[in-house]
């Protein structure tokens, strides 16, 4: 057996030492032992309670990769993934899991957690990805990515591969992650399996496609639509018969304004049950929502194109069909524009504006047009249309689900999920315009109402195994939700664990979402520290990251006692901030470079002790 | 103290409070850290008893209570700061600071109180330290405006006897001084001065005349210049009565033992008022003062708050007691009291000269409140006074402002921004409203039980329909509102006063002297707005026609038999 060294496996240089003078001494009854237990402990960690595990047997923890090639045909196939919100790890599980049930040998993991000097011996693989803010790839897929891109990245010649990429068509850079990987496995010398399937948010036919033409071209199967069917309908289907394509409609309990009077913010707190649905979720996960479109804004598309809003038209592909009010209150997306919807609506238009648009070299000008506008800024201008109804709405999108972090504790309240929404307004382009769900949910959603809702799990936003060890979670305005849950299934639990909550957002008085909750937690020993940082009550503006740095070197005795760390909210700003704090604070209190800091951070990422749900 | 030893200190044990004074190391507690706490814009009941020392109280927006209580937030906790101003009388300089304060920290208004200060509300937690320090800059100072020591010092702003009244002031001011706190608690948690080592074992020497439990209870002191009594002297722990002969201040009248606050439902509370006892030189007013309230400090109840009044330390012992006991402290013998005549509490509104040749111009202010309201900006007509005034200004008991002396030069321009912002001496108001005194009651005190301040506008239109219809519209008749019996508009000494029981509902009280000199009595319990104006409408209509000339209402109503006149606080309740 090899020897362990920091090169040669994810362990950092304490650990390899301690591993290295561990394992000599176990008995072989101790190491059978040993393996049983931390197997054990992962699958408790990655899946939810009342789940079949998962088995994950990533490349350093089995040798998968030194015994495969063992047959010539290869029947040996790495799946790998980079999931932000668990939808990528969802599909990789499933695909993988029928893989198996086929007699193929199934290596799983997560791009982070896969050596990628094992990248080599890889015949078949499967890559799953998605695409995050300006076409950046998800937490757990970037330095797998980073790796491929830089000068160590082998020649590789005996791969074949496929990508399955995640994405919004209403992005720029769609789908763009899958798009690089793609691109460079091929430069790196790897043949295509079957070509890469971009798809957009409402894509389980697309993944259906690519799971059969995969299937089929691994080993000709015969069956391999009727198994792509299955892989997706397992990735949905878990402990309970709603899913997001089967959504529970909840009855909304409570539905309150978390800010105060004279706030210019305005963020909800709703409760729903859960009752009869046998949803169950751990604290991490997310609440997918159906919405309503605003009822004004299809009143005003339906009165611009001049058409009869009781008019039958299609809701879907499957061949459901109601009026024309409801398909675009309940059924298509109108607050969105995208490229391919543009292109597809020129065969309506009988003015040349839009192809105009839409002609080679004038990318810039379609993307600032499709910016901030919606379908009724489109058919205003570039009308007079030539569109029924019944067939300019198949071209509209599907009206997706919006997904908020839950913001309690399943273990605490089982019959209830809370969430905390805020509202979206503004100006653009002349007209008010409206966030589709959280205004649905602001305006229109009363206690006693319901909500179509689904879980949506999200393995990589999870409380440690070991409710001992300290953790530090930093959640600005929303982000803070999901931080109730946890310390709500820490209080639940008894866990004795540290906790330390770092909060802001801008006033004081009137946006300290959950106050009383925190304090009360504070007061009961369930939160350790809570630090808050409220931008407009000073003439400097203050974020949590001027906390954390304020408070550097206490993070740091924290980090060194093996605290976790988890960041909810913006990506934009906030996390990027945040990020350069910590590792400012690892490089000051640690006293080592600013590549160093980098790198240890970065280690600590890979161990799942730095874990995001940024949006 | 030879004939004193045999009474005691009223035993029983001291109330929390007392505890919480003598733990807090003279008024320190633990404020530092609890001001700093950012997880709540509160502070903790023990803190919030100190702060009041501080010139602080800690209050909330009472509307938004229950509101936010569901939307997960702490009650929208604000501190209440009140200046001490002796005697009322502040400079332009100071008025825009305070001014410029509110709109940074408060919540864009200032009430001048019923004691001459100046109240700022909503200021946040954090905002407290630069704004108590910016008022400390200005030479003003928060400290001992609440808290169990002596009060703001009033005194007559009596534009009149502009003389008589700037040495009273000046009186005023040097009794406020000497019965100041010592700590340096106030200068080490606001003004960031340095931690002075307790090096002091014996508490005497750090507070020599509080000593380390300061007083059982607030005390008040107010100085009058006859024949106005605005200060209502006889309210007052402690009054002073200026003596003038031939334009010269020659001593004071004492007068001992008033107070207003009572509790509803208990009968051994009750107001009183103060008693004259005698006559001192100016020169010896310090050392009557600094003795009275010593007697208070050892005497007075120090296990039930609401038994701990001075009125009640002398009450329960009898003023010869008091008068003896305060001989024996001061080594010498007070005179006997001078011959004074008062024949009002109320204001003198518009111009006047005074006998300094400079002008005097009172304004009406609705309860004392300064903001700038949409038709009415109140409050930049006054900054952009002060911003020219050369003299100062005057806060009167009765809640209104006196731009004081103004030179002939100047008085023409102030005429003119008085009228440019709308500024008023009420003339066009009844004579009724403007006498009306009101506490803050909602939405920012803790303490109250229903409106006062932002009610008593609207009950008066309802109230001047009936004296217009009776012709009375111009006869003062003094009318008072509070939203508790703790009775900061000084209710018991009202010709009408109301006093709150619960949410649009109040006790009535008729009969007190029109001069401040006769406490009223209930007439009326807990009744609402209908049976306020259908038990007033009758009597004021016979007042109007069955009244003798020059008959004040509070003289009336106990002639025609609505109410008995209160002779003494002890009877109150009779």
């Amino acid at each position: 057996m090899l020897q362990l060294q920091v090169t040669n496996s994810p362990f950092n240089e304490s650990q390899v030492e301690l591993l290295n003078r561990l394992l000599p001494s176990l008995t072989e009854t101790q190491k059978i032992w040993l393996s049983g237990y931390i197997s054990a402990l992962h699958s408790a960690a990655e899946t939810p309670s009342g789940t079949e595990p998962l088995t994950i047997s990533t490349a350093a923890t089995t040798d998968v990769i030194s015994t495969a090639g063992q047959s010539a045909v290869s029947r040996e196939v790495t799946v790998l993934f980079g999931s932000q919100t668990g939808n990528s790890q969802r599909l990789a599980g499933s695909l993988s899991r029928k893989l198996e049930e086929q007699g193929y040998q199934v290596t799983l993991a997560s791009m982070n957690t896969f050596r990628p000097n094992g990248l080599k011996k890889v015949e078949n693989l499967l890559l799953l990805v998605s695409t995050h803010g300006e076409g950046e790839p998800p937490d757990n897929a970037r330095s797998f990515y980073e790796f491929l891109y830089s000068k160590r990245a082998p020649q590789l010649d005996n791969l074949r591969f496929s990508v399955l990429a995640l994405g919004d068509t209403s992005y720029e850079f769609f789908c763009q992650t899958g798009k690089d990987f793609d691109q460079r496995l091929e430069e790196l010398g790897g043949q295509r399996l079957t070509p890469r399937v971009d798809c957009d948010l409402d894509y389980d036919d697309q993944v259906t496609e690519w799971f059969k033409s995969v299937l089929s071209s691994l080993n000709g199967q015969s069956n391999a639509h009727t198994l792509a069917v299955e892989v997706v309908q397992a990735a949905e289907s878990e402990e309970s018969d709603y899913s997001r394509n089967n959504p529970f409609r909840a009855e909304v309990l409570e539905n309150l304004n978390l800010n105060g009077r004279g706030s210019d913010r305005e963020t909800r707190h709703l409760e729903l049950s859960l009752e009869g649905s046998n949803l169950q979720f751990e604290p991490g996960d997310s609440l997918g929502v159906y919405p309503e479109n605003h009822p004004e804004l299809v009143d005003a598309i339906i009165e611009a194109m001049g058409w009869n809003s009781a008019e039958t038209v299609p809701f879907n592909k499957k061949g459901e069909e109601g009026t024309l009010r409801e398909a675009l209150l309940y059924h298509y997306e109108i607050t969105v524009l995208t490229k391919p919807l543009l292109e597809q609506a020129i065969q309506f238009s009988s003015a040349s504006g839009l192809s105009e648009l839409l002609a080679p070299g004038r990318q810039q000008d379609l993307k600032e047009y499709i910016q901030g506008r919606d379908l009724l800024d489109l058919v205003q201008d570039f009308g007079p249309w030539q569109a029924p109804a019944r067939n300019f709405v198949t071209i509209l999108r599907k009206l997706p689900a919006r997904l908020y972090s839950i913001a309690s504790s399943w273990k605490a309240n089982p019959d209830e999920v809370h969430f905390t929404v805020r509202a979206v307004r503004y100006q653009a382009h002349g007209r008010d315009r409206y966030g589709v769900c959280s205004v649905h949910c602001a305006e229109r959603v009363q206690p006693g109402g319901t909500l179509p809702i689904y879980i949506q799990h999200n393995p990589n936003f999870k409380l440690p195994a070991n409710s001992d060890v300290p953790i530090i979670m930093i959640g600005p305005g929303t982000g803070v939700a999901p931080f109730r849950s946890f310390l709500e299934e820490r209080e639940e639990l008894g866990a004795q664990g540290k906790s330390w909550l770092i909060y802001g957002d801008r006033h004081f008085v009137t946006d300290f979402l959950y106050q009383t909750d925190w304090q009360r937690m504070l007061n009961d020993g369930v939160l350790t520290k809570l630090d808050v940082a409220f931008s407009r009550d000073t003439e400097e503006k203050v974020y949590v990251q001027h906390r954390i740095m304020e408070k550097s070197r206490e993070i740091y005795e924290w980090l060194k006692e093996g605290a976790h760390i988890y960041i909810c909210g913006d990506e934009k700003h906030m996390a990027h901030d945040v990020h350069s704090a910590l590792i400012t604070v690892i490089q000051v209190e640690g006293g080592i470079s600013l590549e160093e800091a980098a790198a240890y951070l970065e280690d600590m990422q890979q161990q799942g002790r730095y874990q995001r749900d940024v949006y | 103290m030879a004939n004193n030893e045999v009474v005691k200190p009223i035993g029983g044990p001291p109330s929390d409070v007392e505890h919480i004074k003598i733990e807090s190391n003279y008024l320190r507690g633990a404020l530092v850290e609890t001001l700093r706490n950012p997880i709540t814009g509160g502070l903790p009941e023990d803190d919030n008893r100190l702060l009041k020392f501080h010139g602080s109280y800690m209050q909330d927006d009472r509307d938004l209570r229950t509101e936010r209580d569901r939307q997960k937030l702490e009650p929208a906790y604000q501190f209440m700061l009140r200046v001490v101003i002796p005697g009322g009388v502040m400079t332009s300089a100071q008025w825009l600071v305070m001014d410029d304060l509110a709109h940074k920290y408060g919540n864009g208004t200032l009430r001048i109180t019923t004691r001459q200060a100046f109240q700022m509300h909503g200021v946040l937690k954090w905002n407290l330290k630069k704004t108590i320090r910016s008022i400390n800059d200005t030479l003003m100072t928060t400290l001992a405006a609440c808290g169990d020591v002596n009060r703001n010092v009033m005194s007559n702003p009596n534009p009149y006897q502009s003389e008589v009244h700037a040495e009273v002031n000046e009186w005023a001011r040097k009794v406020s001084d000497h019965l100041s706190p010592r700590t340096p608690a106030y200068h080490e948690i606001w003004l960031d001065g340095e931690k002075v080592v307790d090096s002091l074992a014996d508490g005497a020497e750090v507070e020599p005349i509080y000593g380390p439990v300061y007083l059982p209870r607030k005390f008040k002191i107010g100085m009058a210049v006859p024949p106005s009594n605005d200060v209502d002297v006889f309210s007052q722990d402690l009054g002073f009565i200026a003596i003038v002969e031939e334009g010269k201040l020659i001593g004071f009248n004492v007068s001992v033992g008033g107070g207003m606050g009572m509790t509803h439902g208990d009968t051994s509370t009750y107001p009183q008022l103060g008693r004259v006892i005698g006559f001192c030189r100016p020169e010896q007013l310090l050392d009557v003062s600094e003795k009275t309230v010593t007697i208070q400090r050892d005497y007075g109840n120090r296990s039930v708050r609401k038994n701990a009044r001075f009125k009640y330390t002398i009450d329960r012992h009898g003023i010869e007691w008091f008068v003896s006991e305060l001989h024996e402290r001061l080594g010498w013998q007070l005179e006997a009291a001078r011959s004074y005549h008062f024949d009002h509490n109320g204001e003198r509104y518009g111009w006047v000269k005074g006998t300094n040749g400079k002008w005097n111009l009172s304004l009406y202010i609705q309860s004392g409140r300064i903001h700038d309201q949409d038709n009415n900006p109140l409050m930049t007509g006054l900054r952009e006074i002060a911003k020219i005034h050369t003299g100062d200004f005057r806060l009167t008991p009765n809640q209104n402002l006196i731009i004081a002396n103004v030179t002939s030069a100047k008085k023409g321009k102030i005429t003119e921004l008085a009228k440019q912002y709308g500024l008023t001496d009420g003339a066009h108001h009844s004579a009724l409203r403007r006498s009306a005194l009101s506490c803050v009651a909602f939405p920012t005190c803790g303490l109250a039980m229903a409106e006062a301040e932002r009610y008593l506008p609207s009950l008066l239109d309802k109230l001047e329909v009936v004296l217009d219809k009776v012709g009375l519209r111009d006869e003062e008749i003094n009318i008072r509102m509070t939203g508790c019996p703790n009775s900061c508009a000084r209710p018991a000494l009202g010709e009408i006063s109301f006093i709150g029981k619960s949410l649009g509902r109040y006790n009535m009280y008729l009969g007190a002297g029109f001069a401040g000199d006769r406490l009223n009595k209930i007439y009326k319990e807990n009744i609402d707005e209908t049976e306020i104006l259908e038990t007033l409408e009758p009597i004021i209509h016979r007042y109007a026609s069955e009244r003798n000339t020059g008959e004040h209402f509070g003289d009336f109503v106990i002639r025609a038999g609505y109410v008995k006149a209160v002779t003494n606080g002890l009877n109150f309740h009779d």
